[in-house]
Protein backbone atom coordinates (compact mmCIF):
# COMPACT_ATOMS: atom_id res chain seq x y z
CA UNK A 1 0.00 0.00 0.00
CA UNK A 2 1.29 3.50 -0.76
CA UNK A 3 -0.02 6.92 0.56
CA UNK A 4 -0.43 9.13 -2.41
CA UNK A 5 -1.28 13.06 -2.67
CA UNK A 6 -4.74 12.49 -3.54
CA UNK A 7 -6.14 9.73 -6.32
CA UNK A 8 -5.10 11.27 -8.88
CA UNK A 9 -1.09 10.63 -8.02
CA UNK A 10 -2.14 6.67 -7.80
CA UNK A 11 -3.21 6.92 -10.98
CA UNK A 12 -0.64 8.34 -12.75
CA UNK A 13 2.17 6.09 -10.56
CA UNK A 14 0.47 3.32 -11.24
CA UNK A 15 0.07 4.08 -15.12
CA UNK A 16 3.80 4.79 -15.04
CA UNK A 17 5.14 1.91 -13.30
CA UNK A 18 2.70 -0.40 -14.59
CA UNK A 19 2.77 0.11 -18.69
CA UNK A 20 6.02 -0.05 -21.54
CA UNK A 21 5.48 2.02 -24.50
CA UNK A 22 3.20 0.53 -27.00
CA UNK A 23 1.03 -1.35 -24.57
CA UNK A 24 -2.85 -0.62 -24.56
CA UNK A 25 -4.65 0.80 -21.55
CA UNK A 26 -8.31 0.42 -21.45
CA UNK A 27 -10.62 3.25 -20.68
CA UNK A 28 -14.33 3.23 -20.22
CA UNK A 29 -15.76 6.59 -21.11
CA UNK A 30 -17.82 8.51 -19.87
CA UNK A 31 -14.55 8.90 -16.94
CA UNK A 32 -12.92 11.16 -14.89
CA UNK A 33 -10.63 12.96 -17.38
CA UNK A 34 -7.29 12.21 -15.98
CA UNK A 35 -7.13 8.91 -17.26
CA UNK A 36 -6.76 9.14 -21.06
CA UNK A 37 -3.35 11.88 -20.52
CA UNK A 38 -1.86 9.87 -17.63
CA UNK A 39 -2.02 6.75 -20.05
CA UNK A 40 -0.46 8.67 -22.75
CA UNK A 41 1.98 10.47 -20.57
CA UNK A 42 3.70 7.07 -19.59
CA UNK A 43 3.65 6.03 -23.21
CA UNK A 44 0.65 4.11 -23.98
CA UNK A 45 -1.74 3.55 -26.23
CA UNK A 46 -5.56 4.77 -24.56
CA UNK A 47 -7.84 2.14 -26.41
CA UNK A 48 -11.25 3.59 -25.68
CA UNK A 49 -14.56 1.68 -24.44
CA UNK A 50 -17.26 3.68 -25.02
CA UNK A 51 -20.33 2.66 -22.10
CA UNK A 52 -23.92 2.81 -23.03
CA UNK A 53 -26.87 4.67 -21.64
CA UNK A 54 -29.00 1.49 -22.73
CA UNK A 55 -26.43 -0.24 -19.98
CA UNK A 56 -26.93 2.10 -17.17
CA UNK A 57 -22.99 2.88 -18.34
CA UNK A 58 -21.91 -0.39 -17.01
CA UNK A 59 -18.71 -2.35 -18.37
CA UNK A 60 -19.95 -5.56 -20.34
CA UNK A 61 -17.71 -8.69 -20.77
CA UNK A 62 -18.40 -8.43 -24.35
CA UNK A 63 -17.59 -4.79 -24.75
CA UNK A 64 -14.23 -5.58 -22.84
CA UNK A 65 -13.59 -8.90 -25.24
CA UNK A 66 -14.11 -7.00 -27.86
CA UNK A 67 -11.34 -4.28 -26.64
CA UNK A 68 -8.44 -6.25 -26.02
CA UNK A 69 -5.56 -7.23 -28.59
CA UNK A 70 -2.62 -8.99 -28.00
CA UNK A 71 -1.04 -5.22 -26.90
CA UNK A 72 -3.54 -4.67 -24.19
CA UNK A 73 -2.25 -4.44 -20.71
CA UNK A 74 -4.54 -2.84 -18.06
CA UNK A 75 -7.65 -2.13 -17.83
CA UNK A 76 -9.05 1.24 -15.83
CA UNK A 77 -12.42 0.44 -13.67
CA UNK A 78 -13.54 3.59 -12.72
CA UNK A 79 -17.07 2.36 -10.82
CA UNK A 80 -18.77 4.23 -8.74
CA UNK A 81 -18.29 6.31 -11.83
CA UNK A 82 -18.01 10.23 -12.44
CA UNK A 83 -19.61 11.59 -14.55
CA UNK A 84 -22.35 8.53 -14.51
CA UNK A 85 -23.12 7.53 -11.33
CA UNK A 86 -23.09 4.56 -12.34
CA UNK A 87 -21.83 0.88 -10.33
CA UNK A 88 -21.19 -2.60 -10.69
CA UNK A 89 -22.54 -5.32 -9.21
CA UNK A 90 -21.20 -7.78 -8.02
CA UNK A 91 -22.51 -10.55 -10.98
CA UNK A 92 -20.93 -7.73 -13.53
CA UNK A 93 -17.33 -7.58 -12.05
CA UNK A 94 -17.56 -11.70 -12.03
CA UNK A 95 -18.10 -11.17 -15.77
CA UNK A 96 -15.44 -8.82 -16.15
CA UNK A 97 -13.04 -10.81 -13.86
CA UNK A 98 -13.11 -13.60 -16.02
CA UNK A 99 -12.38 -11.94 -19.22
CA UNK A 100 -9.49 -10.48 -17.30
CA UNK A 101 -7.62 -13.69 -16.01
CA UNK A 102 -8.60 -15.27 -19.70
CA UNK A 103 -6.53 -12.29 -21.15
CA UNK A 104 -3.92 -12.74 -18.52
CA UNK A 105 -4.63 -8.43 -17.80
CA UNK A 106 -3.90 -6.21 -15.29
CA UNK A 107 -6.68 -3.89 -13.34
CA UNK A 108 -6.61 -0.09 -12.00
CA UNK A 109 -9.54 0.23 -10.17
CA UNK A 110 -10.53 3.82 -9.08
CA UNK A 111 -12.57 3.51 -6.22
CA UNK A 112 -12.64 6.68 -4.86
CA UNK A 113 -16.63 6.85 -4.54
CA UNK A 114 -16.79 3.69 -3.23
CA UNK A 115 -18.31 4.84 0.30
CA UNK A 116 -20.92 6.67 -1.59
CA UNK A 117 -23.09 3.49 -3.14
CA UNK A 118 -26.54 3.98 -2.47
CA UNK A 119 -28.47 0.80 -2.48
CA UNK A 120 -26.19 -2.59 -1.35
CA UNK A 121 -22.73 -2.06 -0.11
CA UNK A 122 -20.03 -1.30 -2.93
CA UNK A 123 -18.42 -4.25 -4.41
CA UNK A 124 -14.36 -4.07 -5.31
CA UNK A 125 -13.29 -6.29 -8.28
CA UNK A 126 -10.45 -7.24 -5.62
CA UNK A 127 -12.93 -9.62 -3.84
CA UNK A 128 -13.58 -11.36 -6.79
CA UNK A 129 -11.23 -14.66 -6.51
CA UNK A 130 -7.98 -14.10 -8.89
CA UNK A 131 -8.11 -10.73 -9.35
CA UNK A 132 -6.18 -9.45 -5.38
CA UNK A 133 -3.11 -10.65 -7.55
CA UNK A 134 -3.83 -8.29 -10.68
CA UNK A 135 -4.97 -5.17 -9.33
CA UNK A 136 -4.32 -2.05 -8.13
CA UNK A 137 -6.99 -0.41 -6.42
CA UNK A 138 -7.23 3.33 -6.09
CA UNK A 139 -9.25 5.23 -3.09
CA UNK A 140 -8.52 8.14 -0.64
CA UNK A 141 -10.73 10.70 1.64
CA UNK A 142 -11.82 13.20 -1.18
CA UNK A 143 -15.17 12.14 -1.39
CA UNK A 144 -15.61 9.62 1.58
CA UNK A 145 -14.87 12.39 3.99
CA UNK A 146 -15.24 15.38 1.79
CA UNK A 147 -11.54 16.25 2.36
CA UNK A 148 -10.67 17.33 -1.61
CA UNK A 149 -7.96 19.96 -0.72
CA UNK A 150 -6.58 18.23 1.32
CA UNK A 151 -5.20 15.70 -1.41
CA UNK A 152 -4.62 12.30 0.21
CA UNK A 153 -5.77 9.31 -1.17
CA UNK A 154 -3.90 5.80 -1.47
CA UNK A 155 -2.71 2.99 -3.88
CA UNK A 156 -2.86 -0.79 -2.74
CA UNK A 157 -2.12 -3.58 -4.99
CA UNK A 158 0.59 -6.51 -5.95
CA UNK A 159 4.07 -5.97 -3.57
CA UNK A 160 6.23 -5.45 -7.00
CA UNK A 161 3.92 -3.15 -8.40
CA UNK A 162 3.44 -0.65 -5.56
CA UNK A 163 7.51 -0.83 -5.00
CA UNK A 164 8.25 0.59 -8.68
CA UNK A 165 5.27 3.17 -7.91
CA UNK A 166 6.67 3.90 -4.73
CA UNK A 167 10.31 5.03 -6.54
CA UNK A 168 8.08 6.93 -8.74
CA UNK A 169 6.99 8.81 -5.83
CA UNK A 170 9.65 9.28 -3.66
CA UNK A 171 11.72 10.81 -6.69
CA UNK A 172 8.88 13.18 -7.56
CA UNK A 173 6.73 14.11 -4.19
CA UNK A 174 8.78 12.68 -1.19
CA UNK A 175 5.69 11.99 0.53
CA UNK A 176 1.49 12.87 1.15
CA UNK A 177 1.76 15.83 3.44
CA UNK A 178 1.73 14.59 6.88
CA UNK A 179 -1.05 16.99 7.77
CA UNK A 180 -3.32 15.59 6.01
CA UNK A 181 -1.89 12.13 6.64
CA UNK A 182 -2.87 13.20 10.51
CA UNK A 183 -6.25 14.55 9.62
CA UNK A 184 -7.44 11.12 7.70
CA UNK A 185 -5.68 9.10 10.11
CA UNK A 186 -8.83 10.93 12.73
CA UNK A 187 -11.05 10.79 9.67
CA UNK A 188 -10.67 7.05 10.29
CA UNK A 189 -11.02 6.99 13.71
CA UNK A 190 -13.77 9.16 14.67
CA UNK A 191 -15.26 10.05 11.21
CA UNK A 192 -17.42 6.79 10.61
CA UNK A 193 -20.79 8.57 11.54
CA UNK A 194 -20.52 11.58 9.47
CA UNK A 195 -19.74 9.95 6.35
CA UNK A 196 -22.95 7.36 7.05
CA UNK A 197 -24.79 10.92 7.82
CA UNK A 198 -23.55 12.41 4.67
CA UNK A 199 -23.99 9.25 2.49
CA UNK A 200 -28.11 10.18 3.89
CA UNK A 201 -27.64 13.00 2.82
CA UNK A 202 -26.55 12.67 -0.99
CA UNK A 203 -29.28 10.29 -1.04
CA UNK A 204 -31.91 12.58 0.24
CA UNK A 205 -30.58 15.05 -3.04
CA UNK A 206 -30.17 12.18 -5.48
CA UNK A 207 -33.89 11.05 -4.92
CA UNK A 208 -35.13 14.20 -5.18
CA UNK A 209 -33.34 14.73 -9.15
CA UNK A 210 -34.23 11.34 -10.19
CA UNK A 211 -37.61 12.88 -9.16
CA UNK A 212 -37.22 16.40 -10.74
CA UNK A 213 -36.31 15.13 -13.98
CA UNK A 214 -38.97 12.64 -14.27
CA UNK A 215 -41.21 15.65 -14.03
CA UNK A 216 -39.56 17.54 -15.88
CA UNK A 217 -39.47 14.55 -18.64
CA UNK A 218 -36.39 14.54 -18.71
CA UNK A 219 -34.51 11.63 -20.12
CA UNK A 220 -31.99 10.20 -17.28
CA UNK A 221 -31.88 6.64 -15.79
CA UNK A 222 -31.27 6.13 -12.05
CA UNK A 223 -27.69 6.10 -10.95
CA UNK A 224 -26.40 4.39 -7.62
CA UNK A 225 -23.47 6.06 -6.79
CA UNK A 226 -20.87 8.71 -6.58
CA UNK A 227 -22.75 12.49 -6.52
CA UNK A 228 -23.48 12.38 -9.53
CA UNK A 229 -26.54 12.38 -11.86
CA UNK A 230 -25.96 12.53 -15.99
CA UNK A 231 -29.48 13.53 -17.55
CA UNK A 232 -29.77 13.13 -21.59
CA UNK A 233 -30.57 16.19 -23.32
CA UNK A 234 -30.46 14.93 -27.07
CA UNK A 235 -34.03 16.16 -27.19
CA UNK A 236 -33.42 19.34 -27.79
CA UNK A 237 -31.38 19.36 -30.71
CA UNK A 238 -27.93 20.92 -28.87
CA UNK A 239 -24.50 19.54 -28.10
CA UNK A 240 -23.21 19.05 -24.77
CA UNK A 241 -21.26 22.16 -24.91
CA UNK A 242 -24.27 23.85 -26.56
CA UNK A 243 -26.30 23.14 -23.45
CA UNK A 244 -23.97 24.04 -20.95
CA UNK A 245 -23.13 27.08 -22.45
CA UNK A 246 -26.23 28.59 -23.21
CA UNK A 247 -27.64 27.58 -19.72
CA UNK A 248 -24.73 29.22 -18.09
CA UNK A 249 -25.25 32.23 -20.00
CA UNK A 250 -29.26 32.37 -19.82
CA UNK A 251 -29.87 31.13 -16.30
CA UNK A 252 -26.58 31.36 -15.00
CA UNK A 253 -26.16 27.86 -13.69
CA UNK A 254 -23.11 25.90 -14.29
CA UNK A 255 -23.25 21.98 -15.41
CA UNK A 256 -20.41 20.26 -17.18
CA UNK A 257 -21.01 18.81 -20.80
CA UNK A 258 -20.89 15.30 -21.26
CA UNK A 259 -18.16 15.66 -23.71
CA UNK A 260 -15.73 16.35 -21.10
CA UNK A 261 -15.64 12.75 -20.02
CA UNK A 262 -15.00 11.12 -23.65
CA UNK A 263 -17.02 11.94 -26.46
CA UNK A 264 -19.28 9.17 -25.73
CA UNK A 265 -20.68 11.41 -23.03
CA UNK A 266 -21.91 13.89 -26.43
CA UNK A 267 -25.79 14.12 -25.72
CA UNK A 268 -25.69 14.36 -21.71
CA UNK A 269 -24.70 16.74 -19.10
CA UNK A 270 -23.37 16.38 -15.98
CA UNK A 271 -25.03 17.18 -12.62
CA UNK A 272 -22.98 17.27 -9.33
CA UNK A 273 -25.43 16.88 -6.15
CA UNK A 274 -22.73 17.62 -3.74
CA UNK A 275 -24.45 20.71 -3.02
CA UNK A 276 -26.99 21.75 -0.54
CA UNK A 277 -30.84 20.52 -1.44
CA UNK A 278 -31.26 24.04 -1.10
CA UNK A 279 -29.34 25.72 -3.75
CA UNK A 280 -30.50 22.05 -6.28
CA UNK A 281 -33.85 23.08 -5.75
CA UNK A 282 -33.32 26.69 -7.15
CA UNK A 283 -30.98 24.95 -9.61
CA UNK A 284 -33.80 22.64 -10.37
CA UNK A 285 -36.30 25.49 -10.89
CA UNK A 286 -33.88 27.22 -13.48
CA UNK A 287 -33.22 23.97 -15.32
CA UNK A 288 -37.03 23.36 -15.89
CA UNK A 289 -37.58 27.15 -16.77
CA UNK A 290 -34.86 26.99 -18.92
CA UNK A 291 -36.11 23.66 -20.37
CA UNK A 292 -39.25 24.78 -21.10
CA UNK A 293 -38.16 27.70 -22.97
CA UNK A 294 -36.06 25.29 -25.51
CA UNK A 295 -38.68 22.47 -25.87
CA UNK A 296 -41.01 25.96 -27.37
CA UNK A 297 -38.15 27.02 -29.64
CA UNK A 298 -38.77 23.69 -31.74
CA UNK B 1 -38.50 5.61 8.20
CA UNK B 2 -39.81 7.43 11.87
CA UNK B 3 -35.86 8.78 13.14
CA UNK B 4 -35.14 10.26 9.27
CA UNK B 5 -38.68 11.89 9.00
CA UNK B 6 -37.69 12.96 12.75
CA UNK B 7 -33.83 14.32 12.15
CA UNK B 8 -35.37 15.94 9.29
CA UNK B 9 -38.27 17.82 10.75
CA UNK B 10 -36.17 18.57 14.11
CA UNK B 11 -34.21 21.22 11.30
CA UNK B 12 -37.00 21.99 9.45
CA UNK B 13 -40.49 21.60 10.42
CA UNK B 14 -41.94 23.33 7.37
CA UNK B 15 -40.73 20.90 4.65
CA UNK B 16 -42.91 20.28 2.26
CA UNK B 17 -44.72 16.57 2.86
CA UNK B 18 -44.47 15.60 -1.00
CA UNK B 19 -40.79 16.64 -1.08
CA UNK B 20 -40.13 14.88 2.43
CA UNK B 21 -41.35 11.68 0.55
CA UNK B 22 -39.84 11.76 -2.26
CA UNK B 23 -35.74 12.77 -0.86
CA UNK B 24 -36.84 9.88 1.80
CA UNK B 25 -37.84 7.51 -1.26
CA UNK B 26 -41.77 6.78 0.48
CA UNK B 27 -45.04 6.96 -0.21
CA UNK B 28 -46.56 10.77 0.81
CA UNK B 29 -49.29 8.88 2.45
CA UNK B 30 -47.27 6.65 4.46
CA UNK B 31 -45.60 10.00 5.37
CA UNK B 32 -48.05 11.59 6.62
CA UNK B 33 -49.62 8.64 8.73
CA UNK B 34 -46.52 7.94 10.59
CA UNK B 35 -46.54 11.42 11.33
CA UNK B 36 -50.13 11.75 12.70
CA UNK B 37 -48.86 8.20 14.49
CA UNK B 38 -46.15 10.08 16.24
CA UNK B 39 -48.43 12.78 17.09
CA UNK B 40 -50.83 10.73 18.64
CA UNK B 41 -48.23 9.00 20.89
CA UNK B 42 -46.49 12.21 21.54
CA UNK B 43 -42.89 11.48 20.32
CA UNK B 44 -43.77 14.77 17.96
CA UNK B 45 -44.54 17.57 20.74
CA UNK B 46 -45.34 20.52 18.70
CA UNK B 47 -43.98 22.45 15.83
CA UNK B 48 -42.60 25.98 16.80
CA UNK B 49 -40.33 28.58 15.49
CA UNK B 50 -36.94 29.38 16.44
CA UNK B 51 -37.37 33.63 16.55
CA UNK B 52 -34.22 35.87 17.53
CA UNK B 53 -36.79 38.35 19.50
CA UNK B 54 -33.51 40.98 19.62
CA UNK B 55 -33.56 41.40 16.02
CA UNK B 56 -37.61 42.74 16.66
CA UNK B 57 -38.65 45.84 18.35
CA UNK B 58 -40.23 43.53 20.90
CA UNK B 59 -37.85 44.05 24.50
CA UNK B 60 -38.28 40.45 26.22
CA UNK B 61 -36.24 39.48 29.41
CA UNK B 62 -34.97 36.15 29.81
CA UNK B 63 -33.39 34.60 32.72
CA UNK B 64 -32.32 30.71 33.65
CA UNK B 65 -33.77 30.15 37.47
CA UNK B 66 -31.59 27.29 39.89
CA UNK B 67 -34.19 26.41 42.61
CA UNK B 68 -33.29 24.57 45.27
CA UNK B 69 -36.45 22.73 46.50
CA UNK B 70 -37.38 19.99 49.45
CA UNK B 71 -39.04 16.73 47.60
CA UNK B 72 -42.37 15.83 49.07
CA UNK B 73 -43.30 12.70 50.64
CA UNK B 74 -44.51 10.15 47.38
CA UNK B 75 -44.49 12.92 44.80
CA UNK B 76 -40.75 13.45 45.20
CA UNK B 77 -40.12 16.65 42.71
CA UNK B 78 -42.49 16.19 40.50
CA UNK B 79 -46.13 17.85 42.52
CA UNK B 80 -43.23 21.43 43.05
CA UNK B 81 -42.13 20.89 39.32
CA UNK B 82 -46.06 20.72 38.41
CA UNK B 83 -46.83 23.35 40.11
CA UNK B 84 -44.17 25.87 38.54
CA UNK B 85 -44.55 24.58 34.86
CA UNK B 86 -48.19 25.88 35.26
CA UNK B 87 -47.51 29.74 35.03
CA UNK B 88 -47.22 30.41 31.09
CA UNK B 89 -44.41 32.77 31.64
CA UNK B 90 -42.33 29.61 32.69
CA UNK B 91 -41.02 28.41 29.11
CA UNK B 92 -39.40 25.31 30.77
CA UNK B 93 -38.81 23.53 33.71
CA UNK B 94 -35.69 21.19 34.22
CA UNK B 95 -34.83 18.52 37.28
CA UNK B 96 -31.44 19.10 37.03
CA UNK B 97 -28.76 16.62 39.09
CA UNK B 98 -25.78 18.72 40.97
CA UNK B 99 -25.70 21.94 43.06
CA UNK B 100 -29.56 22.27 42.86
CA UNK B 101 -33.35 20.74 42.02
CA UNK B 102 -34.95 22.40 39.72
CA UNK B 103 -33.57 24.90 36.54
CA UNK B 104 -36.68 27.23 35.38
CA UNK B 105 -36.32 28.88 32.01
CA UNK B 106 -38.60 32.12 32.03
CA UNK B 107 -39.48 35.03 29.71
CA UNK B 108 -40.65 38.34 30.85
CA UNK B 109 -41.38 41.59 29.44
CA UNK B 110 -38.59 43.30 31.48
CA UNK B 111 -36.11 42.74 34.16
CA UNK B 112 -38.92 44.01 37.22
CA UNK B 113 -41.42 41.48 35.63
CA UNK B 114 -38.68 38.47 36.22
CA UNK B 115 -37.49 39.67 39.64
CA UNK B 116 -41.34 40.11 40.56
CA UNK B 117 -42.29 36.47 39.98
CA UNK B 118 -39.47 35.01 41.66
CA UNK B 119 -40.06 36.93 44.40
CA UNK B 120 -43.63 36.74 44.39
CA UNK B 121 -44.89 33.51 42.68
CA UNK B 122 -41.55 31.39 42.74
CA UNK B 123 -39.68 32.33 46.46
CA UNK B 124 -43.16 32.16 48.25
CA UNK B 125 -43.93 28.41 47.06
CA UNK B 126 -43.55 26.46 51.11
CA UNK B 127 -40.95 23.74 49.64
CA UNK B 128 -38.81 26.03 47.39
CA UNK B 129 -35.53 26.67 50.05
CA UNK B 130 -33.44 28.80 48.05
CA UNK B 131 -33.71 30.48 43.75
CA UNK B 132 -30.21 32.05 42.05
CA UNK B 133 -31.74 33.55 38.86
CA UNK B 134 -29.46 34.28 36.02
CA UNK B 135 -30.18 36.81 33.30
CA UNK B 136 -29.45 36.04 29.62
CA UNK B 137 -27.52 38.83 28.28
CA UNK B 138 -26.64 37.33 24.80
CA UNK B 139 -28.24 34.16 22.70
CA UNK B 140 -25.39 32.55 20.42
CA UNK B 141 -26.79 29.58 19.40
CA UNK B 142 -30.59 27.89 20.50
CA UNK B 143 -31.45 25.12 19.44
CA UNK B 144 -28.83 24.15 17.23
CA UNK B 145 -28.62 27.25 15.35
CA UNK B 146 -26.40 30.16 15.32
CA UNK B 147 -28.71 33.31 15.91
CA UNK B 148 -25.78 35.63 15.72
CA UNK B 149 -24.59 34.47 11.87
CA UNK B 150 -21.09 36.54 11.06
CA UNK B 151 -20.46 38.15 7.40
CA UNK B 152 -18.50 35.64 5.83
CA UNK B 153 -16.51 36.71 2.43
CA UNK B 154 -18.00 34.26 -0.12
CA UNK B 155 -14.85 34.63 -2.42
CA UNK B 156 -12.69 31.68 -3.26
CA UNK B 157 -9.09 32.26 -1.59
CA UNK B 158 -7.38 29.47 -2.45
CA UNK B 159 -6.86 27.82 -6.33
CA UNK B 160 -9.12 24.62 -6.12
Amino acid sequence: MLVTVGGSEAIDIALRAMVDPGDEVLIPQPSYVSYEPCAVLAGAKPVIIELKHENQFRLTAQELEDAITDKTKILILPFPNNPTGAIMERKDLEAIAEVILKHDLFVLSDEIYAELCYTEKHVSIVNIDGMRERTILINGFSKSHAMTGWRLGYACGPKEIIEQMYKIHQFCIMCAPTTSQYAAIDALKNGDEDVQMMREAYNQRRRYLVHAFQEMKLECFEPFGAFYIFPCIREFGLTSDEFATRFLNEEKVAVVPGTAFGDCGEGFIRISYAYSLEKLKIAMEKLEHFINRLRAEK
Amino acid sequence: MREKILSIIEKNSRIDLRELAIILGEEETDIVNEMEQMEKEGVICGYHTLIDWEKTNVEKVSALIEVRVTPQRGHGFDSIAERIYKYPEVHAVYLISGGYDLLVSLEGKSLKEVSNFVSDKLSTLDTVLSTATHFILKKYKDHGTILDKKEVDERIQVTP
